[in-house]
């Protein structure tokens, strides 16, 4: 997030896409719900009727996968209508004339055919959010879980842009981090493109930095994504793989090919608290600490590093990850020796300065939003305030393509998968918590009560959901908040896996599969 | 003129209830039948109209005819005929149904304001109202006077809020006026909710047009584009005439855009109540016409300030809306001429319970309660003795017979330990017990509490209670001191009008009546034989002539005797009903 | 600014806020029941009554704003017998079975009863009896002990925006309740269990477990989405019993019904309590020091055969910074490769 989690409350205008906020970032949802009460319109763009649909004054049903069509649509308003912020484009970006001809082709008429969005509300929300000065974007998997990922979120900075809504409080883009320290593993680079603070692993000068500090030296390639890495596993490319605290074989697209890409390794370890789906395929099984029973600290999706107490002790012989990881390192020969988290952190901050300030000392209380560079700074509550990292920033040009599946005749519904408010990612641990079970412990797809007609489908029918990767039997839940032509599984049940349907296509760019469409066909189950 | 003849029948609460529909029906069955000459056919219209007064005597018929008017009481359908064919096509009045000198009397000392076109215009024909003057006030308001001009005149009427509270009006406009804001309400409370109080029913059934007129310039004079009515959706046929009446003012261009031909849009829309007592209150009427729950709200802020939809907004009450029209038709000082210094005009009151004439009444403040009771009111129904009067509803108190002679004010009043309240009076003879009086009231504040307050929601409950266990004999000692203690309680703390009011009939009848309250916790008995759990029923063995009437009557079966001879009643039985008391024809059953 | 004057003491003040505020911000204690600081003022209670110069009759405090000049006092023999008496009004309908309740220890109207000493009641009388009757694994409903201050309304609606529940019936016999009494649509996010200022809502899992005062409370962090709550973990020996959050804290005390009702999976007896190592397609026992062997000989051979390019290595959002930090640096530094990352994009 640009913003901090507080900023909502001052926001005027909200407009949320591809976030279903109430279910998945409930209590942002309740910020979002007091800058409602205070006055702020909503606008909200999903293809679901989320929740959230409650507090919007508007309302955009779009098709699965057609985000950069509305984007480019609603940009193309606010040119159009000169409601763009002048000052802004002139002195802090560059590339607005090209990007603005690439505009033309997304009309209002021509994005509500793409869309389904009536071009009257696409107007409306132009105004809104154009006309708004303080205004903040929400987005979460619903806009980066597509091939076109990469470009959805372009589009959306490129809407913050013209209307410089960005850089100042109440105002920003807000990807909301969908696990607790999804932000912190981002940061200290649990990626295989870049070092610790996001720093580029194929810079020499990053690497001598680092060297220096390890002891070691740092192979300069940039290594492999997640969803790569199951494909080089198929090919055997990657042989022996560790996996801590993951559970791809449910979080992963196309389960076939996960399951696949795993019993092909020669070797797979897997350190968790509980036996998953992906555990039971390992050689060797390590039982590891929960957060209730170790000291660190999170990074939430404001850049808030917050301190994690011990509150128990492990079951059984179980041991907490760092100190499983630092004694296999050991084992192989390379040395780390730190006394406590805290010692850790201590290393971290040197090596990247926006985390230079932050000690465990001062994280009491509420913690600190990083950059804070020094330990007299106290954090940072919005991002850009004094410009952007490069000067200018530029317009990018964002084209749209479908999805890489559409409905056909053969699979004639489009599944678009996510989370819902009880369960949460694979279930591993609130499917564990009898209260969350008894209450939702039944795995259901959403059809639009139109599709149910037609297919002869009442609530609570156990139906066959089947695509060109596999099929999953689930019960039919009947309900107006998929329209006709959608439907929707959450993610989080094994038993019928969402992901035994969706298409491990990915987005060029960064690698993200395309979770939220792929085609699909139902058939009732007798 | 004068060879015309029109027939009102009454058609407010109590001539509905007595059949004036019906009565109505006939007249016009009977006028257009062939044996009427033509001439007297085309000369002759009906008419319903609003409430006359004197309901005990409904239906009340009067014929205007050659400029006489003339006035039945207790009229039935099967009487219209010979009244048609007598009065209407002969001339001659039916003597021994006309109305007798006490009907004279029951007018006499009253003076009709807001009542004076109520049983006498069509209530449905806007035509009538206007030939009766109406919305003259409203078009000369909005033409040639100022919005101060009005507030000024309201003010120095001395007009004061007629649902209870006695605000001084023209203050509520100017405040209202004052208060900042684009967006401005006015509402008319018709939530009438007090219990035997039907005033503002019939100012609505009788002449629905007053309050239009009222409400228009009051939003002319604080700056109001729209107006409320909530209503009780237990009132239709108020709901229906005020309907048909925003209706009809909307065709001739009172209500709607650009009204009287200047620049002011004003509109009127009708919300109906659900019969929670609680939302006459004017903060949780604000609430439920917001689509919440019916629970009043702190002031401050005052609705003037912070009212519907946190606008500013006036909330009247149908009875002082109703009083506007004619305010700006006679001017302030006319109206001021009725009434006391600081209780100025008239005031409807609605006169019930064992009076011999009840009926709606209008009269200036400052009458004496005797005057009322016994001018108007004609006396205390069967010859009994007067015990107290009832004003005010759940939040008012009695005044005791011995302060008769009390002016009927707002202070006056209030220093009894009483209120005007919305204009109920109720008056009590010798077999009223006052006890079971402050239980009847605070059983109806308790079931309609909102619950949101601790003081009203379980205070009055515990108040009810006690007062039941007294009224069963189960009285300790120290009850009257704990209900005194509990009510100076929920009064002080109690967030509304309703729980701050609540315990003035607990209060009120102590103060007057402590010998009373102490005779049921003391000596378990009641002095009016009214709580029942404290009387004993016993036949008089000389009185009894063994007709077995009792017998058959007494739902327990705890009487026996053979027939011609005296019955008994076995004390372990009876569950003290009074069925033999009411059925015995000899007065040989006694209660104690 | 505003110069007002609380038990005689002079304040200036911001214009428009309360006077319950104003006392709270100079450490006047006034005492409330429905009042509750993040929710709309209510002024049910009538225990924050107060005096106020000039005016006919006693205030509330949580409703009433300051205003220039205002002479307000707090504290009179008058005001403390009417906060008395509603009290006892309060516990003429309440079951007083503190000795049982969940909430004992943490129960504000326990506090209250016990600082006005109210122990006989001279105001007994009916109380609600209620048959316990709900349908849902996590919020425990007991409306004998509802005092109807309206909290949980509020939260319900202002908060959460759910609106599930409000007032219903008159007089006595208001209680809280769901429209038409149908079933609970709720999110248990359980905002209204943690307004409740006595024992009417209390958790589920709750029931029996350990009470405030007898158990070890620990801040930490909700392990569940990136909002990073800051919860506080009640803990009765080792067992998390109870978690609850702060109306201090970033998200001002506020959770959903994972982070407020999904933290006994880490007491499931489904934990992993020691290593496996599968052997012939079954996981067998082992002590650490075996399966640490075996790990690193296997990763070892590997390595030595394949390139350490052959390894890959997932870390979790799960799991800390400082074990994230580890993670991407062993396997950079010991394993040779930067074939690492995380569930970042899922």
């Amino acid at each position: 997030m640009t913003n901090s989690i507080r900023e909502i409350e001052g926001m005027d205008v909200l407009f949320i896409i591809g976030s279903n906020t109430k279910e998945s970032h409930p209590v942002i949802a309740n910020r979002m719900i007091k800058a409602y009460r205070r006055g702020a319109r909503i606008i909200v763009a999903d293809p679901r009727k989320v929740p959230m649909v409650k507090f919007a004054d508007l309302f955009l049903r779009m098709r699965p996968g057609t985000d950069i069509a509305l984007l480019n649509g609603i940009a193309n308003v606010i040119v159009a209508e000169g409601l763009q912020n002048y000052d802004f484009i002139r002195e802090k970006t560059a590339g607005f004339e090209e990007w603005k001809k690439t505009l033309e082709q997304f009309s209002p008429e021509r994005v509500e055919q793409i869309t389904g969005v009536p071009k009257e509300d696409i107007i409306k929300a132009a105004r809104l959010y154009g006309g708004s000065r303080k205004a903040g974007i929400f987005y979460t998997m619903g806009i980066t879980q597509h091939t076109c990922g990469t470009d959805n979120v372009r589009a959306i900075a490129n809407l913050a842009v013209l209307t410089g809504n960005i850089g100042r409080e109440y105002t920003g883009i807000n990807p909301l981090r969908g696990q607790n320290n999804v932000q912190g593993s981002s940061d200290a680079a649990c990626m295989p493109n870049v070092l610790p603070g996001y720093q580029r692993i194929d810079l020499p000068e990053i690497r001598q930095k680092f060297e220096a500090a390890w002891g070691v030296t740092i192979p300069p390639k940039p290594g492999l994504t997640a969803t790569e890495m199951m494909d080089a596993a198929v090919e055997g490319r990657i042989k022996a793989m560790y996996i801590m605290g993951e559970n791809p074989i449910i979080t992963d697209p196309n389960m076939h090919h996960t399951t696949k890409a795993l019993e092909g390794l020669d070797f797979l370890v897997v350190q968790d608290i509980f036996m998953t789906e992906t555990a039971k395929l390992a050689d060797v099984v390590l039982p590891a600490a929960c957060s209730f029973e170790k000291n660190g600290t999170f990074t939430n999706t404001e850049r808030r590093v917050q301190r994690v107490r011990k509150a128990v002790n492990p079951p059984g012989e179980a041991r907490d990850d760092l100190s499983v990881i630092m004694e296999i390192s050991r084992r192989l020969g390379y040395h780390m020796e730190y006394r406590s988290p805290e010692k850790v952190l201590e290393e971290y901050r040197q090596l990247w300065p926006a985390m230079g300030g932050i000690t465990y000392g001062r994280l009491e209380g509420k913690g600190i939003q990083w950059p804070c560079p020094t330990p007299e700074h106290p954090g940072t509550e919005y991002l850009y305030k004094d410009g952007f990292p490069k000067g200018k920033v530029n317009f990018t040009p964002v084209s749209y393509n479908p999805p890489a599946e559409l409905a056909d005749k053969e699979f004639p519904f489009v599944l678009t998968t996510g989370r819902n408010l009880f369960q949460y990612h694979s279930g591993s641990m609130t499917r564990q918590v009898k209260a969350i079970e008894d209450h939702a412990g039944e795995p259901y797809v959403e059809i639009s009560p139109e599709d149910g007609h037609t297919l002869g489908v009442s609530d609570g029918d156990v139906i066959r959901v089947i695509s060109r990767r596999g099929e999953i039997l689930i019960k039919a839940r009947i309900t107006r908040r998929v329209s006709a032509g959608t439907v929707f599984v959450p993610m989080h049940y094994r038993e019928a896996a969402a992901n035994a349907l969706t298409n491990d296509a990915l987005d060029p760019d960064v690698k993200i599969p395309e979770f939220k469409v792929c085609a699909v066909r139902l058939q009732t189950a007798s | 003129m004068s060879n015309t003849t029109v027939i009102r029948v009454c058609m407010g609460p109590g001539g509905i209830a007595a059949g004036g529909k019906e009565v109505l029906d006939t007249f016009e069955k009977c006028l257009s039948e062939k044996n009427i000459e033509a001439s007297v056919r085309e000369n002759c219209s009906s008419h319903q109209v609003g409430c006359m007064g004197l309901c005990a005597r409904d239906v009340l018929v009067e014929v205007h005819a050659n400029g006489a008017k003339t006035t039945y009481q207790y009229i039935k359908p099967d009487m219209v005929e010979r009244i048609v064919t007598e009065h209407i096509s002969g001339g001659r009045p039916v003597a021994e149904w006309l109305v007798d000198d006490a009907f004279s009397a029951f007018y006499k000392k009253q003076v009709k304001v807001v009542l004076s076109d109520v049983g006498k215009v069509d209530p449905e024909d806007i035509d009538a109202y206007i030939a009766a003057g109406g919305y003259e006030s409203a078009r000369e308001a909005l033409t040639s006077w100022t919005p101060r001009d009005i507030i000024d005149e309201i003010k120095s009427s001395g007009l004061r809020g007629r649902g209870g509270a006695g605000f001084p009006t023209g203050l509520k406009w100017e405040l209202g006026r004052a208060s900042a804001g684009d967006t401005k309400y006015i509402i008319c409370n018709a939530d009438e909710g007090d219990p035997g109080a039907f005033m503002d029913r019939a100012v609505i059934e009788g002449n629905p047009h007053s309050v239009a007129e009222g409400m228009i310039i009051g939003a002319y004079a604080i700056g109001a584009s729209k107006g409320y009515v909530y209503i009780r959706a237990e009132y239709p046929l108020a709901v229906e005439r005020l309907k048909l009446a925003l209706h009809q003012a909307a065709d001739r261009g009172f209500l709607g855009t650009g009204i009287f031909g200047t620049a002011m849009d004003f509109d009127i829309e009708i919300k109906l109540g659900a019969g929670a007592f609680v939302c006459g209150e004017e903060t949780a009427l604000i609430a439920s016409i917001e689509g919440q729950r019916g629970m009043p709200r702190p002031k401050p802020p005052f609705p003037v300030n912070r009212g519907l939809w946190q606008r500013p907004t006036v909330i009247n009450n149908v009875e002082t809306l109703a009083n506007i029209p004619y305010i700006i038709r006679n001017g302030c000082s006319w109206y001021a001429s009725y009434g006391t210094e600081r209780s100025k005009g008239t005031k409807v009151f609605a006169l019930t319970g064992k009076i011999r004439n009840p009926g709606l009444i209008e009269v200036p403040m400052g009458i004496t309660l005797r005057e009322i009771i016994y001018e108007i009111g004609g006396g205390i129904e069967n010859d009994k003795s007067l015990k107290a009067v009832q004003t005010g509803g759940p939040s008012g108190g009695c005044i005791p017979a011995s302060m008769l002679d009390l002016n009927v004010d707002y202070d006056s009043l209030a220093r009894a330990g009483s209120i005007v309240g919305s204009g109920g009076m109720i008056v009590l003879d010798e077999d009223d017990c006052m006890v079971n009086m402050a239980k009847y009231f605070v059983h109806f504040t308790q079931t309609e509490s909102c619950g949101k307050c601790v003081p009203c929601r379980v205070g009055t409950k515990r108040l009810l209670e006690i007062l039941t266990r007294i009224t069963r004999g189960e009285g300790k000692t120290g009850d009257i001191e704990l209900l005194e203690r509990l009510s100076a309680g929920v009064k002080a703390a109690s967030l509304c009008g309703l729980g701050q009011t609540a315990p003035n009939p607990v209060l009120s009848n102590i103060r007057y009546f402590r010998d009373e309250f102490v005779a049921h916790v003391r000596d378990k008995k009641c002095p009016a034989k009214v709580c029942r759990e404290m009387l004993t029923y016993r036949i008089l063995e000389k009185f009894c002539k063994g007709c077995g009437a009792c017998l058959r009557a007494c739902p327990g079966g705890a009487i026996t005797g053979a027939k011609k001879k005296p019955h008994v009643i076995d004390p372990g039985k009876c569950i003290r009903c009074g069925a033999c008391f009411d059925v015995c024809r000899f007065k040989s059953v006694e209660k104690e | 600014m505003v110069k007002v004057r609380i038990d005689g003491k002079e304040i200036d003040v911001p214009g428009s806020i309360t006077i319950l505020e104003t006392a709270r911000r100079n450490d006047i204690y006034i005492p409330t029941l429905c009042h509750h600081p993040k929710l709309t003022p209510f002024g049910g209670c009538r225990l924050c009554i107060v005096e106020i110069k000039g005016m006919p009759r006693p205030v509330a405090s949580c409703t009433t704003q300051v205003a220039e000049g205002m002479e307000i006092t707090t504290s009179t023999d008058a005001i403390e017998d009417i906060r008395k008496l509603v009290l006892e009004l309060i516990l003429s309908d309440h079951p007083n079975d503190c000795m049982v309740c969940e909430k004992a220890g943490s129960c504000t109207l326990q506090d209250l009863a016990y600082a006005y000493g109210i122990r006989d009641n001279e105001f007994p009388g009916e109380r609600r009896t209620y048959t316990t009757r709900d349908g849902n694994p996590f919020i425990e409903r007991d409306l004998e002990k509802c005092i109807l201050c309206g909290r949980c309304v509020k939260a319900c609606d202002e908060i959460q925006g759910v609106e599930a529940i409000d007032f219903g019936y008159r007089g006595f016999k208001s209680k809280i309740c769901t429209a038409y009494e149908e079933d609970l649509d709720c999110e248990f996010c359980g905002q209204c269990v943690a307004v409740c200022p006595t024992g009417a809502l209390t958790g589920k899992a709750w029931k029996q477990q350990g009470r405030t005062g007898g158990l070890r409370e620990v801040d930490t962090v909700c392990p569940y989405c990136g909002t990073g709550c800051n919860i506080t973990v009640h803990v009765k020996r080792n067992e998390i019993v109870r978690i609850t959050s702060a109306e201090d804290t970033a998200n001002e005390g506020w959770l959903c019904v994972k982070g407020r009702f999904g933290y006994n999976f880490a007491s499931s007896p489904n934990r992993l309590t020691k290593p496996l190592i599968k052997r012939d397609g079954v996981f067998v026992e082992a002590g650490w020091d075996e399966a640490l062997d075996h790990i690193t000989a296997r990763l070892g051979e590997i390595k030595a055969q394949h390139g350490s390019d052959a390894i890959a290595g997932l870390s979790s959002a799960r799991c800390t910074n400082e074990e994230n930090y580890v993670f991407q640096k062993f396997m950079r530094a010991a394993v040779g490769t930067n074939n690492v990352d995380h569930c970042a994009r899922l």
